[in-house]
């Protein structure tokens, strides 16, 4: 419902207060790996201040399984030794943190002004035509998932698209098309990388 | 007499982030050395002489942050380095990061031991993963040649600096959604006072500081606060970081005096060279997208933080963004506020709700069935939004629609006039976007 006289409240659409709870998803626990990682990280805060791990222990657990399911979240709680519903709202506000399954590779475009002014909008259009999606969809493959999303802080080499952790800079619309193809066959090759970092490759 | 780069002038050498380069060409963690033979007390009156100013967009005096810190508590004390920058238009931060590591971290430490702090963390935004190893490793080296850790230089003092990494939330940025951040909780501001040099991160004293102002902290302690502060205009002291990205020939990181023109930096042939594709100039924003935009008739303003604020606009994080002709002025608008909807944190209303409201009423006249009493709505929805948050973050979603409106009110009037959008520029999307999957 709507408070405001002139406008409606979208309510055809999502609305964020409408947002589902997590699917349980199978059990979940950390890897031995990844179980020493949480306890080496979690020493960098006091040791009455746990929950301060709670965003590395979400990356750890989206690192093991792609992405963050009802289990994981209250396994995290009783890592931290917190509450579930502590783990959730964090979750839910977090933009990196997936609740849903994700393709192999997730194409974030930026499309934030910067981006924008080079064309950011038009290389979604060219992505989402190329694989056949929306933004927020994955390809029925798995392989590929397309999002955009706002200011990545890479303006001077716009527009950019970061693919999981990896950087891809200056991806002119043109060029959308083919690069899908060469991440097709080069897997991480493909990405130019941050300029600023490559050297180091 | 040509300005001589000082937190940039080698970054673009092979191996620059490296602990070796850093000591052997950029006189590393010599400041330290010297910072650890001074009273902590006299390191805050050497930065509060130079006028050092936050860098991270409100340009508050760095010294005076530190004085604030509370002295007198058996609490233990911090150091937050504002490392989230997602102002969009700003990467300055990203490549003082990822190229002069080193720099940042001797700035923590050296932060640290003016204001009795143990540990410094560096929350770094979740996008810049490639980063955060640079700076890991860069922290690591740091570690095994004593320049952190326990009993730093034999002086006694000791200090351990901790990433942190936060997960895609522009609301980090700001000083208190910072420090819950940091407590594993959703980003969201704390109303203040008390400010975090009270009660900060663990309810302890903090202080908050951008990268960028650690890093201007070595030369400072090394070269004098006099050195720093003729380096610009009164009361602008120091080098500053100009991002420049939008359409100019060439975009990027540069570093000036304050006493350089917006003019200077988007024509100047060691800065952007000018506009892309030889079209002509239309606006600026001159420091990141929640500023007003500034016009021709202002370029010739110096871009330091008082000569922008008499000019109309703040120079906030220094992001320049340049925009030609091409550019529609609604568009403009509808995409920023777009961003501004998508980030807002939730927890005040006016900023909540007016920011989907003032999107959706851009989204109705880019589209062209917008309405006369459209544009008046805007202004009114925008106007109740300003001063009516617990952050800033109301009056930077605000500024875009107030601005454009104050200087372009023409164009929002034809769009409604000819039910179309005047100015679709060919770097636009072909179809109009389907809004609000977020």
């Amino acid at each position: 419902m709507s408070f405001h006289p002139e406008m409606d409240y979208a309510p055809a659409r999502f609305h964020r207060s409408e947002r589902k709870l997590a699917e349980a998803g199978e059990a979940f626990a950390y890897s031995a790996e990844n179980q020493a990682r949480f306890n080496e990280n979690v020493q960098r805060y006091p040791s009455d201040q746990r929950q301060s791990a709670i965003l590395y222990a979400l990356y750890l657990v989206q690192k093991q399984q792609g992405y963050i399911t009802g289990t994981s979240m209250r396994f995290v709680a009783t890592q931290i030794g917190c509450t579930a519903a502590e783990v959730e709202d964090v979750v839910s506000y977090y933009t990196m943190f997936y609740t849903k399954p994700v393709g192999k590779y997730v194409l974030n475009v930026c499309r934030t002004l910067s981006c924008a002014l080079m064309g950011a909008e038009r290389v979604t259009e060219e992505l989402c035509a190329k694989l056949g999606v929306h933004p927020g969809q994955t390809t029925s493959d798995g392989e590929f998932t397309v999002i955009e999303v706002e200011c990545l802080g890479a303006c001077d080499r716009a527009p950019v698209v970061m693919v999981n952790d990896d950087w891809h800079e200056r991806l002119a619309p043109e060029q959308a098309g083919a690069f899908v193809d060469d991440i097709k066959e080069r897997g991480r090759a493909a990405f130019t990388g941050c300029h600023l970092h490559v050297e180091k490759k | 007499m040509a300005f001589e780069p000082v937190l940039t002038n080698h970054v673009r050498e092979p191996n620059s982030f490296t602990l070796d380069f850093y000591q052997k060409n950029a006189r590393g963690y010599e400041g330290l050395r010297k910072a650890l033979t001074l009273k902590p007390n006299d390191i805050i009156e050497q930065v509060k002489a130079s006028g050092l100013r936050g860098r991270g967009g409100a340009g508050f005096p760095t010294g005076l942050k530190w004085q604030f810190v509370l002295k007198d508590t058996p609490k233990p004390k911090y150091i937050a380095c504002n490392a989230d920058e997602s102002e969009p238009g700003t990467f300055k931060d990203h490549v003082l990061m990822e190229r002069n590591p080193h720099l940042l971290i001797e700035g923590c430490a050296i932060g640290c031991y003016a204001i009795g702090a143990k540990v410094a963390y560096i929350y770094i935004r979740g996008e810049f993963y490639h980063v955060q190893e640079t700076l890991e490793r860069a922290i690591d080296e740091a570690y095994r040649a004593g320049f952190l850790g326990k009993n730093i230089l034999g002086s006694g003092f000791d200090c351990d600096v901790y990433m942190h990494r936060g997960a895609g939330a522009y609301e980090a940025g700001e000083e208190t959604a910072l420090i819950e951040s940091l407590e594993g909780k959703r980003a969201q501001p704390r109303i203040k006072p008390p400010f975090p040099a009270v009660a900060g991160l663990y309810q302890c004293p903090t202080a908050v500081n951008n990268v960028e102002t650690l890093c201007n902290v070595p030369p400072i302690v090394l070269n004098g606060p006099e050195w720093f502060s003729a380096l610009g205009p009164e009361k602008n002291g120091g080098p500053k970081l100009y991002c420049i990205s939008g359409h100019v020939k060439r975009p990027g990181v540069y570093e000036a005096s304050m006493h350089t023109t917006l003019r200077e930096l988007i024509y100047g042939d060691q800065y952007a060279q000018g506009m892309l594709n030889g079209r002509k100039f239309k606006a600026i924003i001159p420091g990141g997208s929640s500023v007003p935009i500034l016009l021709d008739k202002d370029l010739d303003t110096p871009a330091s933080f008082d000569h922008i604020q008499k000019a109309g606009s703040l120079l906030g994080s220094a992001g320049l963004i340049v925009m030609d002709e091409s550019v529609c002025m609604v568009w403009l608008a509808m995409n920023l506020l777009h961003f501004y909807r998508h980030e807002s944190c939730g927890k005040c209303t006016p900023c909540r709700e007016g920011g989907d409201w003032l999107y959706k009423l851009l989204q109705r006249v880019e589209r062209g069935e917008g309405r006369t009493k459209d544009i008046d709505l805007l202004y009114g929805v925008a106007s109740n939004i300003v001063g009516k948050t617990l952050c800033a973050f109301g009056d930077a979603a605000a500024t875009p629609v107030l601005t454009t409106l104050n200087l372009f009110r023409h164009e929002f009037e034809a769009h409604v006039k000819e039910g179309r959008c005047t100015l679709p520029a060919e770097w636009r999307a072909k179809q109009p976007l389907t809004a609000g999957a977020h």
